[in-house]
């Protein structure tokens, strides 16, 4: 990026929209990751390399961001400047919509596998994917620290074009504001969107019932621990990568192949695979059961968790679900679930119980029982 | 994953258990010193497993839930101070002081670092010369080598914005202190094996011979907890008093004398108060007078600090073993991880925060 300002000045001709995207195909093409070495900013965007509080102004830096960093990265942004909000044609393949808005905040913003912008599509569309919709556009706010370099903002805002591509869902409006920098370069993204639930779709804890099978999607603890080894203070070799991960294709797979047979679904992100259960047996008052030794966790995760006295269970992650599925359509949603790329480890690890009403049990290695609680707060590494 | 997995196996669980219930024939009080170990057994559900003779107490070894209240406001004033950078590890940031934790001074302002290893602390150090950087070096024989090599190391590159506020504490006068007690219920130790790790078993033949007990070094996973109980209860069977090394795989009898060769260095033995259970004579370390400038008591001005403990607080019986958490009044009720009264509803080793954490369905069972 500071090379590419360095070689084009301000008066030379900007490259096309079209220029820009064929580029962003090729890149796309070339490979899913964010490569901090291949992004070049499309434009140079005046002689700053860094985000300064006029980026934030609404004048001519703040639409040089938007036209040169964004739109590119974006893909297809809608472009007739003369709304405040973007009108969008009205949805159809379903009979309701689903909402959800989440902010993000994440330090590393870039960290292994992903950034902070994957996850700021992927996270929203899963929370908009969990009650059965297919999320149809999202927006993306962005609150911007003076200081952030525009590489590594251009390197964010083009893994939110691709997430939102391999997600099949439109970046369709957004905001910029820039604050006086707390840490020098940080910055949060807020995104909000909405999709549609097909006629006949009905997911959530009031349906979950006592013979119910609990299936996990894959591996645990993997963005959770990939984000803790790179913590300050923390900082240990590891290749653990983000999970990160769109998950409309998968669900809409499981409900397919089980028409009303899926009975609830929630991803397990903040506060783990044990938090999800924890809220399906309050919301749904059931008990739950899990035998611990059927959850997945990957090697290093179980072994990062070992030495800093962390449960894998309670870390996060950022692209798998938990879903409660009728006992006699399990087998089907599994089947389904092993023929898409984000479930293909999926695994039955427990049932809904008539039992401990609202409490999660956990069958331990050694065959005893444990209740198993929501942390209270954020899980801290022990001492020895 | 290499050596977790195969000590949590569940086969081998149930011979070692069927071993246990073959040579129990009387009760037995075993107590595990370490709440790492306590964190094993409860998390595994190891006691449930046992046969009803055999009673599993908790003892005094997390490092969190004995760090005196003093020494802890003593860290939360330092901590306050604006020109300062307060270093520690995770799971004192909860710890209740008199009037207030450190998560409650980082969200008033002051700056808080979570640090893994301390040697991180020297390097914010660095990084900061115009602040004072303190790190808080608490625990057993199990952390104090790392925090040894870390005074060892400011002094090295002659950081002047560096100190250490020492609490340490040592396991051998404690098991002392509670094998002396009149109190005391246990019939055999199980001693913490990463403790042994780093001193060696040594230090235990003289226990062995004095109060005449069985102790057994253990380790921490499933399988290593259940064959040190099984080489006690044979002991206590056989009518034994012996020291027994359960965990060769990481302990042995001179333990690691490089670290060793540091903490002497380093530390003087001194004695220390334990929070809820009072002053157990030689039974700390704190920096020997060669490093004292070093020494955060001494830099800053903390002395003569006003403590109070709650007065509805057991923690100490509990740190002792002469209740089981559950068995005290708050415990569940005016006492939970959310509002706790003492240090061991807090730390992810202490026994209450066990109990309450793993154990609520079985407990509101028996009320």
């Amino acid at each position: 990026m500071n090379d590419a300002a360095e070689a084009t000045s301000p008066e030379q001709h900007p490259p096309s929209n079209a220029e820009v995207e064929g580029a962003n195909v090729v890149d796309q093409d070339a490979t899913t990751a964010v490569d901090p070495t291949a992004w070049t900013c499309p434009m140079p965007l005046r002689d700053h390399d860094r985000i300064v509080t006029g980026h934030g102004g609404g004048g001519r830096l703040s639409q040089e961001l938007i036209e040169h960093l964004f739109r590119p990265a974006f893909g297809a942004v809608p472009t007739d400047p003369s709304h405040d909000s973007v009108i969008l044609p009205m949805p159809t393949g379903g009979d309701r919509l689903a909402f959800s808005t989440d902010s993000y905040v994440v330090t590393p913003l870039i960290f292994p596998g992903g950034c902070i912008g994957d996850l700021a599509v992927n996270g929203t569309v899963n929370d908009i994917a969990m009650s059965g919709a297919v999320p149809v556009a999202l927006s993306a706010a962005f609150i911007l620290e003076e200081g952030l370099e525009l590489a590594t903002l251009g390197r964010i805002a083009e893994a939110m074009g691709r997430a939102a591509t391999e997600a099949d869902v439109q970046l369709a409006t957004g905001d910029t504001k820039v604050v006086e920098a707390r840490e020098r370069g940080g910055m949060t993204i807020t995104t909000a969107g909405f999709g549609v639930i097909a006629a006949g779709v009905d997911l959530g804890p009031h349906r979950v019932r006592p013979g119910d099978k609990v299936v996990l999607s894959g591996p645990i603890g993997q963005h959770g621990m990939a984000i803790m080894s790179l913590r300050e203070g923390l900082e240990f070799e590891s290749e653990l990568q983000t999970d990160s991960a769109p998950l409309t294709g998968l669900v809409q797979t499981m409900l397919a192949a089980a028409p009303g047979g899926v009975h609830a679904l929630r991803d397990a992100t903040r506060g783990g695979f044990a938090a999800v259960l924890c809220e399906l047996a309050e919301a749904g008052d059931v008990g739950v059961e899990y035998v611990e030794r059927d959850v997945p966790v990957p090697p290093d995760v179980a072994a990062a968790c070992g030495f800093l006295g962390l449960d894998p269970t309670h870390v996060a992650n950022e692209g798998k679900l938990v879903a409660v599925v009728a006992a006699d359509q399990a087998d089907a949603v599994l089947e389904a679930m092993h023929a898409h790329p984000h479930g293909h480890e999926a695994v039955v690890v427990g049932e809904v119980v008539d039992d401990h009403n609202g409490i999660v049990v956990a069958r331990t290695g050694i065959g005893a029982r444990r209740v198993v609680d929501l942390p209270l707060g954020e899980q801290l590494p022990r001492i020895c | 994953m290499k050596y977790l997995d195969e000590f949590n196996d569940p086969d081998l669980a149930r011979q070692q258990l069927e071993a246990i219930d073959q040579a129990t024939t009387r009760p037995w009080s075993l107590m595990e010193v370490c709440g790492g170990q306590t964190h094993s057994i409860v998390r595994n559900g190891i006691d449930q497993m046992l046969p009803d003779k055999i009673r599993l107490v908790h003892g005094p070894g997390c490092p969190v839930c004995v760090t005196p209240l003093e020494t802890l406001d003593k860290a939360l004033a330092i901590a306050a101070r604006d020109d300062t950078i307060f270093c520690s590890f995770g799971d004192m940031l909860r710890v209740p002081g008199s009037r207030n934790d450190l998560f409650q001074i980082r969200s008033n302002g002051g700056d808080i670092r979570v640090v893994y290893s301390p040697l991180d602390a020297v390097r914010i150090g660095e990084e900061n010369p115009e602040k004072e950087v303190v790190f808080f070096g608490i625990g057993f024989e199990t952390t104090a080598p790392a925090n040894a090599m870390t005074v060892v190391e400011a002094r090295r590159r002659g950081l002047t914005n560096f100190s250490m506020l020492v609490s340490h504490v040592l396991v051998p006068p404690a098991i002392a202190a509670i094998a002396s007690s009149p109190n005391s219920q246990v019939d055999a130790f199980l001693a913490a094996g990463h403790v042994c790790t780093v001193m060696g078993t040594e230090a235990y033949d003289p226990l062995v011979e004095r109060f005449n007990v069985a102790i057994v070094v253990t380790g921490f996973e499933p399988l290593d907890v259940l064959e040190g109980i099984r080489r006690a209860v044979v002991q206590l069977e056989d009518g034994r008093a012996e020291l027994e090394n359960a965990y060769p795989r990481a302990v042995e009898r001179g333990g690691n004398k490089a670290a060793q060769a540091v903490l002497e260095d380093v530390f003087e033995v001194c004695d220390r108060g334990w929070r809820g259970i009072g002053v157990i004579p030689a039974s700390g370390w704190r920096l020997a007078e060669k490093y004292r400038d070093l020494d955060a008591e001494h830099r800053f001005e903390v002395s003569d600090m006003h403590v109070e403990e709650s007065p509805l607080c057991h923690s100490g019986e509990v740190l002792q073993g002469i209740i089981r958490p559950n068995e005290c009044e708050q415990f569940g009720t005016t006492c939970t991880p959310r509002n706790p009264l003492g240090a061991t509803m807090v730390s992810s080793e202490g026994a209450c925060a066990a109990y309450y954490q793993y154990r609520r369905l079985d407990l509101a069972g028996q009320s």
